[in-house]
């Protein structure tokens, strides 16, 4: 594993978060090792932590194990070896209820993520398993429509929205359950480039720990000081998004590539 | 809600029949449709009372007749058979225009005819009235079995979605030559509907997933609770309570 400079990384943390508690990180991943029931071993011994309020890209080719990792992020797969704790609880059988309020995903495709007849309905599905009802409900309905820009479509079927309003959507569907922790698959995939930008800035807007999993190497560079490369079922590097993208040997090594006339060096990354 | 994201079905506006809860209507339509069918079929004066109990809730509701009517075609196919009673069942027989039919075909035609038309009209009414998702509602407080109301629910979410993927797969086949002339092509049509099917089966798989990742544990919570009062109840049971007036009266009279 490639260490490139790890603690400057960390200068997205919140000041103090990381100093004042630094076991009370959002997410702690150690020797997570997985095969799947057909024998093919996906993860073999994935080592993690992401501190409070840190944006940390996922980057890997396909068939890395990045989607094995996110989904033992909440438990839907385990049984594996190593531990997962998303602040500080460990996912286990027990405590999967907490563990799936904690941890939000966002799954690629909006349209298995919008499964309710409309958007309110749909964000309030998350919040109402876990017991919130009436007032209490709507208000958090409305603040999370209103952090992604959607509280004026609240009452619309969620097949009537542009793709890049439903993959808005998606996100205040998890944003709903105030999670410790905010899991993107493909945040940009099939958004033209206005959606793009509009949900790269919602996202900086968010001040909750997030964790993208991409191939959209410029907006991992755009968003996340921080990237982890995942590759053969091991995290191979773990560095600034700058620092990585920039080191053509590794880049390389795990068949990641830039756009055509991208250059990481020529980029001034914006302070979070 | 405008007209653009509501369903075919569904005719905007704000009349007190739109502003009825869902499920105060669809108990009304229910119990509308039970006297209808309880009503002997000689007792042809109610059943023109139904018809115009029917007009004056269409009216009431603002429901063009147009409308109404053309929505009350999809009916035909389900009476067809109707038509045929009269020339083909058994018993006294009688000459229309030169025609031999049978009176008690006839009768069976009519009474077929009359209470589906009628039954067909007020499920329309409803239908234009009420919106799908405010259908569901109803039929969930009315104590629905949940698993059928879910079912109902991914249907209309989804429909558009597989209709979408279906129109996908089409201009894909279509593209690379393929018309569907005859027998000889049903082959490629029927491995479409399995890819189809396929496809749709796991989209369910990764709709499951969502909604695990979101706390379900096999029971829909219920984010709207619909309630009615004494006032709308009573509103809603006008219709039904009438028709019974006239049932009876048609009871009575024969």
């Amino acid at each position: 594993m490639t260490t490139v400079d790890a603690d400057a990384a960390r200068t997205g943390t919140p000041a103090g978060a990381s100093a004042a508690a630094p076991d009370a990180g959002s997410l702690s991943v150690e020797g997570l090792a997985f095969a799947y029931p057909d024998g093919h071993q996906a993860l073999f011994g994935v080592d993690l932590a992401v501190g409070r309020g840190e944006r940390v890209a996922i980057l890997g080719p396909n068939g890395a194990g990045k989607t094995t990792l996110v989904l033992h992020l909440n438990g839907i797969l385990g049984g594996g070896r190593g531990t997962v704790r998303v602040g500080g609880l460990p996912v286990e059988k027990k405590n999967l209820k907490e563990i799936r309020r904690r941890v939000g995903i966002v799954f690629q495709d909006p349209d298995d993520q919008l499964f309710m007849p409309t958007v309110r309905e749909d964000v309030a599905f998350g919040p109402a398993t876990t017991g919130l009802r009436g007032e209490e409900l709507a208000a958090r309905v409305g603040k999370a429509l209103g952090q992604v820009g959607m509280a004026e479509f609240a009452d619309r079927p969620p097949h009537h929205l542009s793709f890049g309003q439903r993959r808005r959507v998606a996100v205040a569907t998890v944003l709903a359950m105030e999670p410790e922790i905010l899991v993107l698959d493909e945040p940009s995939s099939n958004l033209d480039p206005a959606a793009r930008r509009e949900l790269a800035d919602i996202l900086r807007s968010l001040d909750v720990t997030t964790l993208m999993v991409t191939h959209d190497l410029p907006y991992a560079l755009e968003l996340c000081p921080r990237s982890v490369v995942l590759s053969e079922g091991v995290v191979a590097a773990d560095g600034p998004t700058q620092a990585l993208l920039c080191d053509d040997t590794l880049m390389s090594e795990h068949r990641l590539e830039l756009p055509f006339g991208f250059d990481p060096r020529s980029v001034v990354v914006p302070a979070r | 809600m405008g007209a653009g994201h509501a369903h075919r079905m569904y005719r905007h506006g704000h009349s007190p029949v739109h502003r009825l809860p869902p499920h105060c209507k669809l108990a009304a339509t229910f119990a509308f449709v039970l006297v209808v069918v309880a009503t002997p079929r000689e007792a042809y004066g109610a059943f023109a009372g139904y018809a115009a109990l029917l007009v004056a809730v269409a009216a009431v509701a603002r429901v063009p007749f147009g409308f109404l009517l053309r929505r009350l075609l999809i009916e035909i196919p389900f009476v067809l058979f109707a038509f045929l009673l009269p020339f083909f069942a058994n018993g006294e027989r009688t000459e229309v225009l030169g025609v031999s039919l049978s009176v008690p075909g006839l009768l069976g035609a009519w009474n077929i005819l009359a209470k589906g038309t009628l039954g067909v009209a007020a499920s329309v009414l409803l239908a234009s009235t009420t919106e799908l998702r405010e259908l569901l509602l109803g039929l969930q407080r009315l104590r629905m079995p949940p698993l059928l109301v879910q079912i109902a629910s991914f249907m209309i979410r989804y429909a558009d979605v597989i209709t979408a993927e279906m129109g996908r797969m089409r201009i894909a086949r279509e593209s690379r030559g393929f018309t569907a002339r005859g027998v000889r092509q049903w082959g490629v049509l029927a491995k479409s509907a399995g890819a189809l099917f396929i496809r749709s089966y796991e989209r369910g798989e990764r709709v499951h997933l969502a909604m695990v990742s979101r706390g379900y544990a096999g029971t829909m919570p219920v984010i709207d609770e619909v309630t009615a009062t004494r006032a709308q109840w009573a509103t809603a049971v006008a219709l039904p309570a009438a028709a019974l007036a006239v049932c009876l009266m048609g009871w009575w009279t024969l």
